[in-house]
């Protein structure tokens, strides 16, 4: 349960920090605020704002969830998408169309004993902060944001709903595949969805 | 160059430009304060809200900042530089990392100023407040207090990035490229923490018969690499702070086993006894009261022995004949700490009042030049014990690197003459030294007439120690688990 709890955590931190790219467009200030992880010797800074934290607080919980109930050994991958909504003609419906996508990849790992779970934790914490100088890296290397909407557009590229920020239009999906791998099968279905979904 | 920008354009960049180094350098220095930053979305912008980032600006920081620009703009080879160091309470320092601020002269002239070039620069900034987060130095700052602090020194123009050490890793935050060159942002710093605890040691090496510290150092950080600027184990009886205590349980593993080829520990229990300033401990283990701070004071001594260990270890080989003699006393005594403690504390007073008409003013600040006026005794140990004895003493003396007798048998009384020795200080005579140690004084409680007494009084105290450990063989067994 530790272990997955590290992961949830370790996810909770590389979430959170994807919130770099919210904009506010002349309209208010971002704050920031620093997060120690729990059971990770991490701090990460993640955007205050406090109904984004609990979107993607929930959304994480379910991942867990999911991934806690697939079995001990099981993986998983949670994504994390930037789209923009546009609008097509009738009868069809809005199309979504990322712009940006990160994928996170998890593993649950069982730790047998305190002294494994230690030097675990120790390695998660450094890999953590490889992981957030990559983000920043692919960040800085600004290579694709979506236009500054009008007004009347404002919508199809914002996340409006949040009173504090507005971060981009976003989604969080996850799945979980389990050790026999039969990630092919979910892949191929997830296709076949996406495609009907239009 | 400027041709292509328009003034208000230009007027814009070197606002934005000027508030970027401004901010940036608020934003590394409150990463390091060593507190937890939390500021709060507003929807409602103020004008001090650069980069609609909610960064709050500290007015020292602001003003040291423009003090080095003095009234200049980070420019093509003028960079900006945000220099993060650790200072200890004993005034040792180190330079942690340096954050640069800098320009070169790759231009992009289609970026448009007032929209794009603002907010990459609020995305640079935002990235900056992640990485402050990730370098080493962050975990460094939350922890500073009364054992080191941390200071910044903020300059202008070439970068100097010498101070850290070798090895250091760069980091690049960003780059955002503006028409008047490229604006990067990266920091540079050290990995080699532990330069730290070397150099406290290389200050006081080259002076012989110094305090303590010379010979509790290594196995100090050995122990505890991580705590920067944690000054000796002759703190440590003072302090009972859990790093103190995480330190005890190690040792107290190490004393178990160490105390298993005893005879020689408590001539290492004498030469703590000589240190009356620094070991404050040392008085301590006189009383055999068995507390939990005793605890602490053993790990002094445990620390101690972690040093000559392998002498003890030899040594208890070539005296196990003299071992034999006690019947076995001795191997019962090691496995508990307490009992051991106790033990340790009986055998202080052989030592204590031995030597102390032989001790002089000059020779009381080399530990062990009590033994040199002695007279060689016809006790023959095992010379390899020296060979190794040497090497350990000789790393730490930082001073003659000799190999001792190379005499490799027994029962050979042998008048060696170390190496890289002089003969004209005689107290501070590594070859008396090493005499003395080949030839120890009888132990006390090895002389025949008090070993009886001793004997009959352990033996009379140990159906009630065991007793008492028994009761308490639960708290050890978990104690144990925990452990696992």
């Amino acid at each position: 349960m530790l272990a997955l709890l590290h992961t949830i955590l370790l996810h909770r931190s590389t979430g959170k920090f994807h919130y770099k790219k919210e904009g506010t467009y002349s309209i208010g200030t971002v704050g920031t605020l620093d997060i120690d992880c729990d059971f990770i010797d991490f701090t990460f800074v993640r955007v205050s704002s406090e109904e984004l934290d609990r979107v993607i607080r929930k959304a994480v919980s379910e991942f867990k969830d999911a991934l806690s109930n697939s079995g001990s050994d099981g993986m998983g991958q949670i994504s994390l998408e930037f789209y923009q909504k546009k609008k097509s003609r009738w009868p069809f419906s809005d199309e979504c169309i990322p712009w940006e996508v990160w994928s996170i990849k998890v593993n649950v790992v069982n730790l047998a004993n305190e002294q494994e779970r230690q030097i675990c934790r120790e390695k998660v914490g450094e890999k953590l902060g490889e992981k957030v100088i990559n983000v920043v890296e692919v960040i800085n290397r600004h290579e694709y944001l979506p236009k500054m909407p009008t007004q009347s557009e404002v919508d199809n590229v914002f996340d409006t709903s949040l009173k504090d920020v507005q971060p981009y239009l976003y989604k969080i999906t996850y799945q979980i595949t389990d050790s026999l791998g039969t990630s092919v099968s979910t892949t191929m279905r997830r296709l076949i969805k996406d495609t009907l979904a239009l | 160059m400027d041709s292509d920008l328009s003034p208000q354009d230009k007027k814009d960049l070197d606002k934005f430009i000027k508030f970027f180094a401004l901010k940036t350098v608020q934003v590394i220095v409150q990463a390091r304060l060593g507190e937890k930053i939390c500021t709060r979305s507003s929807s409602s912008p103020t004008g001090s809200d650069w980069f609609n980032l909610a960064i709050k600006d500290i007015p020292e920081v602001t003003h040291e900042a423009k003090k080095a620009l003095a009234g200049q703009l980070p420019g093509i080879g003028r960079s900006m530089c945000v220099e993060i160091s650790l200072k200890t309470s004993e005034g040792d320092s180190m330079e942690l990392e340096t954050w640069c601020l800098e320009m070169n002269e790759k231009c992009d002239k289609d970026i448009k100023v007032s929209y794009t070039v603002y907010n990459r620069l609020s995305v640079l900034l935002k990235s900056l407040l992640a990485i402050t987060r990730v370098t080493p130095a962050y975990k460094l700052s939350r922890k500073q207090g009364h054992d080191y602090v941390i200071l910044y020194r903020i300059y202008f123009g070439e970068v100097q990035l010498s101070g850290l050490g070798e090895g250091f890793q760069t980091v690049r935050v960003g780059v955002v490229g503006t028409p008047v060159g490229t604006v990067t942002l990266s920091c540079a710093y050290r990995t080699n923490l532990a330069f730290m605890s070397n150099r406290q040691f290389e200050r006081s090496a080259p002076i012989m018969g110094i305090i303590v510290d010379h010979f509790v150092d290594p196995p100090c950080s050995s122990q505890r690499p991580t705590h920067m600027g944690q000054p000796c184990n002759y703190r440590a009886p003072d302090e009972e702070d859990g790093g103190t205590f995480a330190g005890v349980q190690d040792s107290q593993e190490v004393c178990t086993t160490s105390f298993s080829t005893s005879p020689p520990s408590q001539l290492y229990t004498s030469r703590l006894s000589y240190q009356p300033a620094a070991l404050a401990g040392a008085a301590e283990l006189c009383h055999p009261a068995a507390n939990p701070n005793q605890v602490i004071h053993r790990s002094v001594s445990s620390s101690f022995m972690l040093l000559t260990d392998p002498y003890g270890d030899d040594d208890g080989l070539s005296q196990s004949a003299e071992g034999r003699r006690d019947e076995g006393r001795r191997s019962v005594s090691p496995s508990d700490p307490v009992e051991s403690l106790s033990a340790f504390t009986r055998k202080v007073g052989a030592f204590v009042n031995k030597p102390s008409t032989q001790i002089t003013a000059a020779s009381l600040d080399l530990p062990f030049a009590a033994f040199a006026p002695r007279g060689l005794d016809s006790e023959e140990n095992d010379p390899m014990v020296i060979n190794m004895l040497t090497d350990i003493f000789c790393a730490s003396l930082h001073s003659q690197g000799s190999e001792g007798s190379g005499q490799q048998d027994d029962f050979v009384m042998v008048d060696f003459r170390p190496a890289f020795s002089k003969d004209d200080l005689l107290p501070m005579d590594l070859g008396t030294f090493y005499r003395e140690f080949q030839n120890p004084p009888q132990l006390a409680s090895l002389s025949l007439h008090i070993s009886s007494q001793s004997m009959a009084d352990d033996l009379d105290s140990l159906p009630e120690k065991l007793r008492v450990y028994e009761k308490n063989i639960d708290e050890f067994d978990a104690f144990v688990d925990m452990l696992q």
